[in-house]
């Protein structure tokens, strides 16, 4: 059986447990939440099922074309981290992983609503990116022992980035108090281009045929609405898009009151949000930076050429650095901060799937 | 200007370099304007970046835009004097800064911890209380005990109705961040030393010959003191498929007209010699390919296989069957249009190289046949004879890329401190602990305090532990009293 099944399952899964999170919210029924989490951890299953064929399946297709490879050089080759396809799907694996871990460790579900989006737009992105999901022969650049633990270790990385994003951003929505502070402005904003381009892509999903679906060349990321070659349609996404932020600028403050009903404590938050900086930052800096530069020079003899790709990890870097020197020594405190970790992973989206569809540099070939 | 105002212009200007207000200001900075160099295509063709420009400005503002883009430095940016002076700053703020700070840290780590009253040990940010039927002696043996299972060095202050049992761990970890800045002036000053006495170059070399210097640009030869040749390269494919597997280049290297070293180097391994490092870049075809040689390995059925080279238009005959060749066409990368049926060249590349072998059989009969390099089945004859057609020599380039930066150590230093820095400075707290027991009536009556630097939760948590921990053998023995 192909491993896609299982990774279109846990899609699934994952998109409805963001659902019954969010329902969560409102309603704050024991029995609700408990089914978001086992609903998750479905997902997480099938997801790691999926992940174990693929790598298997993975195997075979590298020892046959390289018959000469040892067993655990192939084993490495194969981890399933060589393209952009894969590298999102174990960016989602992670981020579930960590909030699961959070979830436990706190005893509160009520993060899983801001954490579940974040999967729900890496995999509906999967989909209409024209992202290639087949298996593909590994190019030479990447045959190297590095590959593993640079992407593995940068994703952990860019996982926990993702869960502190959730977190400071439940936190600055609980702290808000007012439609004309500035931070209320700033989230009820983000929230609103976050939720358009989640719906946006949505509409794109829907709106593909079967056979739109299997062109893997062709990006369809948001084809259906912003993009879309009616002029008319995308006057009309425009004005609904700016309709909805302003909607949820004028009703946001509802929910902050959904969030006041929940055992989610500002210090929790702030707590959680440090606590997933604290882990990914070291991740980040040892497999994302210094294992990319090491890798760098050993192919190429220069471990740093400024390239877009090194260099947002580098703003990256800079901006967590700057959310743990302004909160430790610093003596920054609250919204600030909070703020600071949610533009640190607007960062690293930037860093991650701006640079490939955007700017081009040595990485190009990771949009594959 | 009086002593006093010398040392308070140079109090003022330390301040200012030590103060964390600078460290945000430049990181900000540095985040924000790095982003430019981004966008603008670096050390590019002014014709890339004014399209660009036209993009954003318009046709008319995009040359007015570019010259101002270009006295800002922002087509080599990250080499400008402005950006390499934020760097320097960032520098020497980090180094100040340490500096600053150090004498502080170090006193912490140092001065002995000493024992507590009780009731400051109850007003300790992490504190648990509990009171237990047993001896003194017995509740003080098993809290050290368990602390001693947790590897703390315990220390004891004994009093007439108490005893306190204090200790510490972790305390050199509060030296982690220095760590992280350190390792961070390592790579600027590896950076330096890759700058001042390394090199970047390229040199394209054509199979079969050799060159005594690299490239920094077509102008710029570097001499090496060593000759590097080149014996052959070659693009190994995916079986099916025109996705490479394999960039390789067999280089010798030459000294005194003796060859010292050989290897066949690929993307991701490289060949080292005297401290300079051979990459495989990339590579092409020569513009001529005149001198190209065909190598053949000709073996007649059940006979010996022999080896010809052969130029374009070359014959051979294969031995004892008066079979005779002679090479009449070839082609880069064959193939087959899938619509007239017609044999092509889809490539100017070597992807499917292949050679037309036009035969004369001994009575006179004459055919023309393609073998193809990548499909060895192609070169099987009538009569099983075989020709295998093993490469198109001398009419392509190994792009190499040379490297000479001694100041890697530097940077290879830096990576295993920064590394092992931030995983103490994230993971491990200074964490101390005071447990005082004193006698209270009967029983025993036990305040444990404690504090950490880092990670409260967690130390929290080791703190209950602890308690239950020496709960549960306090009662164990409680029987035998």
């Amino acid at each position: 059986m192909s491993s896609s099944i299982f990774f279109d399952i846990s899609a699934g899964a994952y998109i409805v447990a963001m659902i019954i999170y969010v329902a969560f919210l409102v309603v704050k029924n024991r029995t609700v939440g408990i089914i978001a989490t086992t609903m998750t951890i479905f997902g997480f299953v099938m997801q790691s099922t999926a992940l174990v064929m693929r790598w298997v399946t993975s195997f075979h297709f590298w020892a046959s074309s390289n018959p000469e490879s040892g067993y655990i050089e192939s084993l490495l080759r194969a981890a399933p981290l060589r393209n952009l396809y894969e590298s999102l799907i174990f960016f989602v694996w992670s981020l579930i992983c960590i909030h699961l871990i959070i979830e436990f460790k706190y005893k509160n579900r009520s993060l899983g609503a801001f954490v579940t989006p974040i999967a729900a737009l890496a995999l509906l992105f999967i989909d209409v990116s024209g992202t290639a999901k087949e298996i593909q022969p590994l190019i030479p650049a990447l045959q190297s022992n590095w590959l593993l633990f640079h992407v593995l270790l940068s994703f952990l990385g860019y996982a926990a980035f993702g869960v502190s994003f959730g977190a400071a951003t439940a936190y600055i929505v609980t702290v808000t108090e007012s439609k004309t502070e500035k931070t209320y402005i700033f989230w009820s904003i983000m929230i609103g281009i976050f939720l358009t381009i989640l719906i946006a892509m949505g509409i794109d999903f829907l709106s593909l045929s079967v056979a739109e679906r299997a062109e893997l060349i062709r990006s369809h990321f948001l084809k259906a609405t912003f993009r879309s070659e009616s002029g008319g349609v995308v006057t009309a996404s425009w004005i609904v898009s700016i309709a909805f932020t302003f909607a949820i600028w004028n009703f946001g403050i509802g929910l902050k009151k959904v969030l006041a009903g929940l055992s989610l404590t500002t210090e929790m938050l702030d707590d959680i949000t440090y606590k997933s900086i604290a882990i990914g930052f070291p991740l980040f800096t040892i497999g994302g930076l210094i294992m990319g530069a090491i890798w760098a020079n050993s192919a190429w003899g220069k471990y740093w050429t400024w390239d877009p790709k090194e260099t947002w990890s580098l703003i990256t870097w800079f901006v967590y650095a700057l959310y743990l020197h302004a909160r430790f020594v610093g003596g920054w405190r609250g919204k600030r901060v909070a703020i600071l970790a949610i533009v640190g992973f607007i960062a690293v989206i930037f860093t991650y799937l701006g640079v490939n569809l955007v700017l081009s540099g040595l990485h190009a070939y990771g949009s594959g | 200007m009086g002593e006093k105002e010398k040392k308070d212009i140079f109090e003022s200007t330390w301040k200012f370099f030590a103060s964390v207000k600078l460290a945000i200001f430049l990181l900000i900075i540095l985040a924000t304007t790095s982003i430019v160099g981004t966008i603008v295509e670096q050390q590019a063709e002014p014709a890339k970046n004014l399209e660009l420009l036209s993009k954003l400005f318009g046709d008319t503002a995009a040359p007015t835009v570019y010259n101002i883009f270009a006295k800002l430095g922002f087509m080599d940016m990250y080499g400008s004097w402005w950006f390499v002076g934020f760097l320097v700053l960032f520098s020497i703020n980090l180094i100040i800064c340490s500096i600053d700070r150090f004498p502080k840290t170090w006193r912490l780590i140092n001065t002995p911890q000493r024992p507590l009253s009780e009731n400051a040990i109850k007003s300790m940010p992490v504190r648990k209380e509990a009171t237990f039927n047993a001896k003194l002696n017995t509740a003080k043996d098993e809290f050290l005990n368990t602390l001693k299972a947790s590897k703390y060095h315990v220390l004891e202050a004994t009093e007439d109705n108490s005893i306190q049992l204090y200790t510490q761990k972790g305390r050199y970890a509060r030296l982690a961040v220095y760590v992280v800045h350190l390792s961070i002036v390592l790579i600027f000053i590896g950076a330096l030393i890759g700058i001042r006495f390394g090199f970047k170059g390229y040199l394209n070399l054509p199979e079969g010959r050799s060159s005594d210097s690299a490239y920094l640009s077509p102008t710029e030869p570097i001499p090496l003191d060593f000759v590097i040749k080149c014996n052959w390269y070659d693009t190994k494919y995916y079986a099916d498929s025109d996705t490479p597997r394999e960039f390789q280049s067999e280089i010798v290297i030459i000294e005194n007209g003796k060859e010292v070293m050989k290897k066949v180097i690929e993307v991701n391994d490289p060949l080292v010699y005297k401290g300079i490092t051979f990459y495989q870049a990339n590579y092409g075809m020569l513009s001529s390919t005149a001198a190209g040689q065909f190598i053949l390995d000709i073996t007649p059925n059940g006979g010996q296989q022999n080896t010809v080279r052969l130029p374009y238009g070359g014959s051979f005959e294969i031995p004892g069957t008066g079979i005779k060749g002679t090479i009449v066409d070839f082609s880069t990368a064959l193939t087959r249009d899938r619509y007239t049926g017609e044999l092509k060249t889809y490539s100017e590349m070597m992807v499917n190289p292949a050679i037309a072998i036009n035969f004369e059989m001994p009575n006179g009969e004459k055919f023309t046949g393609w073998i193809l390099k990548r499909y060895p089945d192609t070169g099987i004859l009538p009569g099983g004879h075989k020709i295998k057609f093993v490469d198109n020599w001398g009419i392509e380039y190994t792009g190499l890329q040379v490297a000479k930066d001694p100041g890697i150590w530097f940077i290879y230093t830096a990576s295993i401190l920064m590394g092992l820095g931030l995983y103490i400075c994230f993971f491990i707290s200074h964490r101390k602990i005071w447990v005082n027991i004193a006698n209270d009536k009967k029983s025993v009556r036990i305040s444990i305090g404690g504090s950490t630097n880092r990670n409260r939760l967690t130390f929290e948590k080791e703190i209950d532990k602890l308690l239950s921990h020496a709960a549960k053998a306090i009662e164990g023995r409680a029987p035998q009293k």
